[in-house]
């Protein structure tokens, strides 16, 4: 059932707090839209209200996680990165083990405009040491990913959406950090397909629709979930390379820094000749639904088949 | 008891001044720092690691022990030479003051220097940490407490106040900041640059337990931090400093907050300490 990663998150955190008794929860007034709340009712007294002072939480955050502490500091994607000097130095220069929650990621979130998404927190986060950075496609996903995130010991960063999201893994899917999850494949694939499609976080299921759409038009295509971008996975893209006449990108994110950057330096590093189509924002985006924003700054479906079978010349 | 007040002081002014000899030396032999808000904050942070704070030296990572939040990490060197004296390290490090590969960085480095319970350098984010840290003491019932060393200029940080605001409203009574109210910082007096005053009246106003002293006379120190550490309240202890304490070539000079003295200067500098 479709449901936003905010949500699952919300969920997930609120399930484990007993399975993490050292897990604190820090908000900056945005509670009931992280969807934190659910984890106050639960554990009021690991729950900590900052106000809207995200630099003075994310600070904090970090001086709970150095005395052993969990400290998950919630907000929007757009506020926690604007507080890029205390991440960087507080947490990555500390390496404490800070979760830091960036939901209404993209354009996606629609109608409140532009100051409120979040289209920078990949690439300025993917520049610091030490970070794990995780972006999860559906429930499933997202509920291991928040799992694995609590039990590892280093600063995370995870990104998660507004809208609801369809389900793209089957229920016994298993999520492993670092590695991409293979979305759809054709069985009777040629040697080389039309393209593989990388999508992360909100445009997923606009990827999956597109490798069907696709199909109907007589093209194979792949679509690979990267549900961490930091470290991404290598082997991924090696693969894609091999098995496609181009790679494209998608993401909700401003198109440099995120997804499209981490598979074009692969290929780049690896000397991988393959084209390489990024879509993303290359632009601030504005108000309306998420659905008709993704239309206006081509992230769905129609726009990928068009970066699918563009001519190159 | 009167006389052991008296022999304290003495005992303490003969340890700030080698002290200051030793924050003078590494700077000098260093060829770069911070002399000015090192000289200013000693005689604080001598008087709090010789009476009050809780640590073990030789086991650094003692999970009970008080914690330091040097957010003005840039006056390490005062730091460096108390945690040698203390023997945190061997004396001889403080001469690789900011040397490739050295434990003593610029700015404190946590994994660099066992001892040094968070890297701080970047002004501002100081007492968020050290609030962190004073609400998990208080979540998990230990009775360490958390001092945070504060620099006047550092009070222009957004930062600051956002800390200041949430303290109070979480308790911290096991927390305290200690202001080094010098007056002076990089491009000129405090007050020209961004005036942070009238600081006491701003402080009391966000309900912290603010206590005034003069941050040189050990008394006073001495005094305050163990006011301090039975106040309920998060304590503010607004110590009024001389940038460069010690060392008359120095005093009141914003241009000696980040340079370090010729051999000359610093030869000067360290015979004026002697004989003060």
């Amino acid at each position: 059932m479709a449901k936003a990663t905010r949500a699952s998150f919300g969920e997930t955190i609120a399930a484990l707090g007993d399975k993490f008794p050292e897990v604190v929860v820090c908000d900056a007034d945005l509670g009931k839209s992280t969807q934190t709340t659910a984890f106050m009712k639960k554990y009021p007294k690991r729950y900590f209200e900052f106000g809207i002072a995200e630099h003075n939480m994310i600070g904090a955050a970090a001086g709970m996680a150095l005395c052993g502490k969990i400290p998950v500091a919630a907000s929007f994607a757009a506020f926690l990165i604007t507080r890029l000097e205390t991440i960087r130095v507080a947490v990555a220069y500390n390496k404490t083990n800070v979760k830091l929650v960036g939901t209404h990621a993209g354009i996606g979130i629609g109608d409140d405009g532009t100051s409120q998404m979040g289209l920078e927190d990949l690439g300025a986060i993917r520049s610091l040491p030490h970070f794990t950075i995780l972006q999860p496609a559906d429930h499933v996903e997202t509920c291991q990913a928040v799992e694995w995130m609590l039990g590892h010991d280093g600063p995370v960063y995870i990104r998660l959406t507004r809208q609801k999201m369809a389900d793209v893994h089957p229920e016994d899917y298993k999520f492993e950090v670092g590695k991409c999850s293979v979305l759809y494949e054709p069985s009777d694939a040629p040697e080389k397909v039309q393209a593989t499609i990388f999508a992360s976080g909100g445009p997923v299921p606009h990827a999956v629709q597109a490798a069907k759409d696709l199909k109907e038009k007589g093209f194979a295509s792949r679509v690979v979930n990267a549900g961490t971008i930091m470290p991404f996975d290598v082997d991924a893209v090696v693969n894609a390379a091999k098995k496609s006449q181009r790679i494209v990108t998608v993401e909700d994110h401003n198109v440099n820094g995120g997804l499209g950057s981490a598979v074009a330096e692969v290929l780049a590093e690896r000397g991988l000749a393959c084209p390489l189509i990024r879509l993303g924002l290359r632009d601030f985006g504005e108000s309306g639904t998420g659905e008709e924003l993704y239309d206006k700054y081509g992230l769905s479906s129609p726009h990928i088949v068009e970066a699918a079978v563009r001519n190159l010349d | 008891m009167p006389t052991a007040n008296v022999e304290t002081q003495t005992d303490l002014k003969a340890l700030t001044q080698e002290l200051r000899v030793d924050i003078i030396r590494m700077i000098e032999k260093a060829g770069s720092g911070h002399p000015g808000g090192s000289l200013s904050i000693i005689d604080i942070l001598t008087v709090l690691y010789d009476k009050h704070f809780q640590h073990r030296p030789k086991e650094p990572h003692w999970p009970d022990r008080d914690r330091l939040v040097l957010s003005k990490g840039h006056a390490c060197p005062a730091l460096y030479a108390l945690m040698a004296h203390h023997g945190y390290f061997d004396k001889a490090q403080l001469d690789t003051l900011r040397k490739l590969g050295s434990p003593l960085q610029g700015h404190p480095d946590r994994f660099r220097l066992p001892g040094i319970d968070v890297s701080t350098g970047s002004l501002g984010q100081g007492l968020s940490i050290a609030q962190g840290m004073a609400m998990t003491a208080k979540m998990d019932g230990k009775d360490y407490h958390t001092w945070c060393i504060l620099g006047d200029g550092e009070m222009q940080e957004g930062q600051i106040w956002e800390a200041l605001m949430s303290a109070p409203k979480f308790g911290l009574g096991n927390l305290t900041a200690i202001l080094d109210f010098n007056n002076s910082q990089i491009d000129g007096p405090m007050e020209e640059i961004m005036n942070i005053n009238p600081i006491a009246d701003k402080i009391q106003s966000f309900n912290w337990n603010l206590i005034e002293l003069d941050g040189h006379d050990f008394k006073q120190i001495d005094d305050a931090i163990a006011k301090a550490k039975a106040s309920d309240v998060p304590t503010f202890l607004l110590a009024c400093t001389v940038k460069g304490k010690a060392v008359s070539f120095m005093e009141h000079q914003n241009a000696w907050h980040g340079k370090a003295p010729t051999k000359e200067e610093a030869d000067k500098a360290c015979e004026e300490i002697k004989n003060g």
